[in-house]
Formats: structure tokens, sequence, C-alpha cells
């Protein structure tokens, strides 16, 4: 079985865990929530082997890289880090709730990375400028960012659907969401761990650069796409921190955040520049 | 407030301006939705490319608002200028009032603080009450930075504290800021960026700026010795390789090979494989035919010098290479540019373009003459950069991840535990705060509670 086909299959787990856990809330059933929990750890672990044993693969084919070198791979990995992180929000908050928000963005990403037309799963050797080992610590590093603020994003869309009050006062699917305080803090420490990372993957981006092409900072359109996602997040913990912004507000900025982030991550393609090995093809 | 206002003098009011978090959410916001602009619109092109995309209008309202370099303008660096200020005067003005707070001896607390919070730990011990608080009082002291012992209303309290500095971890994410700008601006004012291209054998001491294109002495030169492009099998780039010798005085000091990420660093200057490209070389290999005989002869003729002609007819002058020749208005590619003189004839310019061998039969003369064979060489691009500002840009990095690190994950932790004596036995109570992550502490404390609970007296 080669990595391509796990990681297909591995697009229909996470589907299956983002619906065991829709159903487990929208029902009611504990059952289901928690049959979640387990095929989203299948799927993780699927996924992880997966790109272990791309990684095998291409030294295999005598090209041997780790598997991060274009958008199918940064995908495959992006989803396996969001998988970690929804499972062990889950595990320390007992919450499968938030789940069932979060899963269906893994399933997504894996859906587009396996059965878009437009992006090859093949494993292709580096061109000179990947060979460095920048690579990996700058697409790990960013894509961890992403995944976290890929939670928040979920945490700040469930914030908004969960009514004022207490739990006592509600009914139905808004009285089974953790409540709005935990809500918000959770995106806050999920923002907080996303903007380490993705400070910490700028920087490790600036560094290959200059190691590159001998500058560390141009203004090229990615570049500045993750300054500006930089910048919002920033006016975010500043907000929040210093000014004593909270609950609805918040979750804005933070969902406006998370489409910076998609824009830096897909949209940037669209726009001329240094990055298009991180385009589609 | 308005008379306060009016009573303060411009400096304080130039203070209070900077030292408000209003305007930093209002300046980061402003930069990151100005900042968009410089990506939709290609910048540092061309006049004549604008202006036929966005129209005479438009071209003149973005050139009107530098749109078209907009990193570079007066209003953005403004913006950078503003933000500076606001952080290095918030920093400052937070600054001046945390420092006591954090590099006190004797660090302050205050019970009421504590009881406060709504998560608190109870239980009973049963041991009088001195035994339990030199007890605790020695776990305390081993588990936390800074711990004492006061007496509080009904019995005692061990305070305990750690992590105070973590305060000051937000200013070290300022500090990194006013780094990386620093440092920006020593790369604006002292370094540059330039271009070369060199072809193999061939050697330049200087360089041209990007942008502007003047040139840039560099002290010393760079010899291209030889360059070399491997590709995969799919026909896809594997690497781009020159071998470069740098002399000073015409003295060979080094030869390193250079990849791309692996650039070559010299008396502060960094050269970095860019791109490539091929030259002619100055020999090619030439075919006579003889139309009456027949015979084909090979000569090898370098540019520029004259070679003899078969059968002592005169001689031929390869003056150059021309890389998209014409002949009478259509493209015919690669041609070599030739003086042909016979004796006992005008000297005649003629063309001898690679692609077609049989071109020189148009010309009817006893001689056809074509080229067999040309080598070509390459050339390699390379990118060469100064930057003093490099170092104090890297420093920002290291000491920004480091302050991102300490501001979100470590906190400044107080604990009271209160003793209280009941009976022969003693009751205590488990308090804690931190200054952020306020369920973190809630499980801390009960940790510290079940542990305190297990202590033996």
């Amino acid at each position: 079985m080669t990595s391509s086909t796990i990681l297909s299959i591995v697009t229909f787990v996470y589907g299956l865990a983002a619906f065991l856990y829709l159903a487990g809330w929208v029902f009611e059933k504990p059952l289901a929530g928690r049959m979640g929990t387990w095929t989203s750890v299948i799927g993780a672990a699927g996924n992880a082997a997966g790109i272990i044993l791309r990684w095998v693969e291409s030294y295999r084919m005598g090209i041997g890289h780790a598997p991060l070198s274009n958008l199918y791979e940064s995908l495959v990995f992006f989803s396996c880090v969001l998988a970690i992180i929804y499972l062990v929000v889950e595990w320390r908050t007992g919450s499968r709730v938030i789940s069932a928000f979060t899963a269906p963005l893994a399933c997504l990403a894996m859906a587009y990375a396996s059965l878009s037309p437009n992006i090859s799963d093949r494993i292709q050797p580096l061109i000179p400028a990947l060979k460095s080992n920048w690579l990996i610590a700058h697409v790990i590093t960013c894509f961890i960012g992403y995944a976290a603020f890929a939670v928040a994003f979920g945490l700040s869309i469930m914030y908004l659907f969960k009514q004022e009050g207490d739990d006592a006062g509600q009914e139905g699917l808004s009285a089974r969401l953790p409540s709005r305080a935990v809500l918000d803090e959770l995106s806050h420490r999920m923002v907080m761990f996303g903007f380490l990372f993705l400070t910490t993957g700028i920087i490790t981006g600036a560094v290959w650069a200059n190691s590159a092409w001998g500058r560390y900072w141009g203004w090229d359109p990615k570049e500045t796409w993750s300054l500006i996602t930089w910048f919002i997040y920033a006016t975010l913990l500043h907000a929040r921190l210093m000014r004593g912004w909270h609950g609805k507000r918040i979750a804005v900025l933070s969902i406006v955040g998370f489409m910076a982030v998609m824009f830096t991550y897909f949209g940037v393609n669209l726009l001329p520049g240094l990055h298009s090995y991180g385009a589609v093809g | 407030m308005g008379r306060k206002a009016a009573a303060d003098g411009p400096f304080t009011q130039i203070w209070k301006f900077f030292s408000s978090v209003k305007l930093t959410v209002v300046l980061l916001l402003t930069l990151a939705v100005t900042s968009i602009f410089g990506t939709l619109i290609p910048q540092m092109g061309n006049p004549a490319q604008y202006v036929a995309k966005y129209g005479e209008f438009l071209y003149r309202l973005f050139s009107l608002l530098n749109l078209f370099d907009m990193y570079h303008s007066w209003w953005f660096r403004l913006l950078i200028m503003l933000l500076t200020a606001n952080i290095v005067v918030c920093s400052i003005d937070r600054l001046s009032s945390l420092w006591k707070i954090v590099f006190t001896k004797k660090p302050r607390f205050n019970p009421k603080q504590f009881h406060k919070v709504p998560t608190q730990v109870d239980f009973k011990m049963d041991a009088p009450l001195e035994k339990v608080r030199d007890t605790y009082a020695s776990y305390l002291a081993k588990a936390f930075h800074y711990s004492r012992v006061e007496p509080s209303g009904k019995g005692v309290c061990i305070y305990a504290e750690k992590g105070r500095w973590t305060r000051l971890g937000v200013y070290i994410v300022h500090l990194s800021v006013v780094l990386l700008l620093v440092g920006g601006l020593i790369g604006s004012l002292f370094g540059f960026e330039g271009f070369v291209n060199i072809g193999e054998g061939d050697t330049v001491d200087h360089i041209r700026l990007r942008p502007g294109n003047q040139v840039q002495a560099l002290g010393f030169s760079i010899r291209c010795d030889d360059f070399d492009v491997s590709f995969y099998d799919s026909g896809a780039p594997k690497e781009y390789r020159s071998t470069l010798t740098i002399l000073e005085d015409g003295k060979k000091v080094l030869t390193r090979d250079i990849i791309v990420n692996r650039p070559l660093r010299y008396r502060g200057i960094n050269i970095f494989q860019a791109s490539y490209g091929t030259l002619p070389s100055n020999s090619v290999k030439l075919r006579f035919t003889d139309r009456a005989s027949g015979m084909v002869y090979q000569v090898r003729a370098v540019i520029g010098k004259p070679v003899a002609l078969p059968e002592n007819r005169g001689t031929l002058v390869i003056n150059r290479y021309n890389p998209s020749s014409e002949f009478r208005g259509h493209p015919i590619g690669e041609a070599f540019e030739a003086t042909l003189k016979i004796k006992g004839k005008p000297d005649q310019e003629i063309l001898l373009p690679l692609r077609f061998p049989s071109f020189d039969k148009m010309r009817r003369g006893d001689l056809v003459i074509a080229v067999a064979g040309f080598d070509q060489r390459y050339y390699t691009g390379l990118q060469v950069t100064r930057d003093p500002g490099v170092p104090v840009v890297y420093a920002g990095f290291i000491i920004m991840i480091a302050g991102c690190f300490i501001t979100f994950f470590l906190c400044h932790e107080r604990v009271c535990v209160e003793l209280v004596p009941a009976g022969d036995k003693t009751r205590v109570t488990v308090m804690g705060t931190s200054n952020k992550n306020k369920f973190g502490m809630r499980r801390k404390v009960a940790h510290l509670g079940e542990k305190l609970s297990r202590l033996k007296t």
C-alpha cells in the first residue's frame, strides 16, 4: 500500500470522525462522540503513518526528502497537526463538542489534498531553492501555527453560536456547548500558541531567505500576508490583554485572523511571488 | 479630563498620545490593511505596464500614493515609525512602575486578594499548627522562588511565589521588535543589494546595484572558474553550482563552490547563486565546401582573428555572434556575422546562421561556408549583498521567540497557605493567584493542596 492510498483513506476516516462528533452533539449521543474520538485517533495515526511512509518512499526513489515540499504534503501535515491538537484539547477539557467544529476542518484539508484534480500527490524531487534544512523548520512551525489558529477559529465560531446566559436557561444545541467563558479562554490560549509558532515560522522563513537570496525580508506577497496575519493576531492579543476586549469582538477578530491565514496559505498563490512552489500543480 | 489635558505641557500630551494601547490597535490594523495593497499591485514594475493595466488615471493616482513601491514610501515608513514610538513609549511608561514590583527584595502580599479566588482547597492536618507550619514552610521554600511566613488574624499565613520576572516577558518582545527595526535601518543605510553576471573564465571587481543599476566596487575580484547545471530525469533543475575564486590584487585568496542555499561570504559581502545563462564561446568550427570539387575542409576560427580560406583563396574573419539575427526582416535565430575577403574581389559581409547550414549557398560563391560546431559557455548570475544589520536582526529574532514564550506560557504565580488552629489539629486553606492563565492556576492549586495534605509532619 502506498502512502497516497493510506492518506486517501485517512480523508474518509476524518470524515467519519467529524460525522460521529456532530451526531454526538446534535442527537445527544455520548457513544457517537466517544466513537468520534477513537476514529480521530485512528485517523491521526494513519495520517502520521502516511507521512512517514511517504518519507521512506522518497528515499526509495533516490530523491529522499522530508515530505513537506509542496501543497499536497503541507495539507497532509496540516491535517495531522490539527487532529493532534483537537484531540489534546478534547482530552484536557473533556469536551467532545469542540471537536465537532474542528474535525470537519481536518477532513476538508485532506479532501482538498487527495481529491482535488489540481493537486498532484506525486513525490517530486526538490528544486535547488528548497534544498535547505530551514525548509523543515519553516514548514513545521508555520503549520503548527496554522493548525492552532484553525482550532481557535472553530472555538470562535462556537462562541458566536453559543447563546448568552447560564446553561440552565438554554435549550438544545447551544446548551451542550461549553460555557462562553471556557470557549473564550480556550480560544485565547490557542491564539497564543499559534502566535508563538507563526512568529517562529516567519522568523525561520526569514533566516532561510537570507541564506538563499541574501535578504531576510523582501515584501514578497507571501511574506507580506504572513505579516498581515501576524498584525491581526497581535491586535487581538493587545486588545484582549490591555484593552480588556472579551467575547464577541475577540471571536470576530479570531475569525478574521483565520481568514488571513487561509489567504496566506492559498490566496497568495494567485499573486506573483517566490513561494510559487506552494502553488496548485 | 479636558482641563487636565490643557494643563499638561505639549511633551506630556505627546507622551500620553503614544502611551495609548488604542493607538497600538489602530496602527496594527492600519498596517495590516494597507499592506494588502502592495500584494495586489505588483511592486516596482515599469510604468508602461502599469498604464496598460490600470489606465492613465489610476496610474497617476497610485503613483501619487506611492503604491508602486509602497513598502518604501514615506507614509508606510511613517506608520512603522509611529508604531515604534508607540512601543517604546508604552514600554517605558509601564516598565517604570513595573520595575519596582519585579525587582523588589520583599514582595508585598495582600491576603484579601487571595480570599477572592473562587477555588480554594481546604483540609485538616492531624498535627499542631507549629509543626504543620515548619513542614510547609520548608516545602514551599523549596518549591518556590520566594516564601515567607507571616502571622495572620486567626493563625499563620505562608506566602510563596515564583516567576515574578516573567512579567517582563512582553517588554522583551517589544525590545525585539525595536531591534528588528534598528537592524533593518542599519541595513538600509549601510548595506546594498546588487547582481553581476560572470562568464566562465571571466573576472569582475564591481557589481550593479538594485534598484538604480549604479556601479558598486567590491574591493576585491571574483572569478567564475566553472558553472554547472544538472537536471533530474523529469527535466526539473537539480542543482546550480558555480566554482568561484576570490582574488585580492590579482592574487588568489580562496576558491569555493556555491549552490543555492549555500552562499559564499567574504569580507562582509555575501555572494549567492541566483541565475545563469549562456554566452557564446570565442571559437567556432567552420566547414568549407568547395562547390566545384565537392571537397570539405574543417577549420577552427577564433572570433576577430582571420582564418585562411582553402586553396589560398583569401581570408575570413568572424566578427561577432548575434543571438537573434535577421535576414531581410526575417528572424533566423543565432548566427555569426563574418567578413569574407577573397583575393581580387571586394570584401563581403556574410551571415552564418546556426540553424541553416546551407544558408550560404544562396551567395552562389565558389565556397559554401557553414558553422559546423560552436561551443557555448555558461555565465553565472550572482546576487551580491551586504547587510551589516543582520546580526542585530537575528538577535531580535531570538529575543522575540524567547519573549513570546515567556509572555504566553510562563506566569507569575503566588500562593497563600493559611493555617488556623482547630483544637490539636490544623485547618489548612490553599489559595493561589496568577497574572494569567486562571484555569491553569486552579489546577495547580488543587495539585498543591493534594501534595501538602500528604506531607508527613
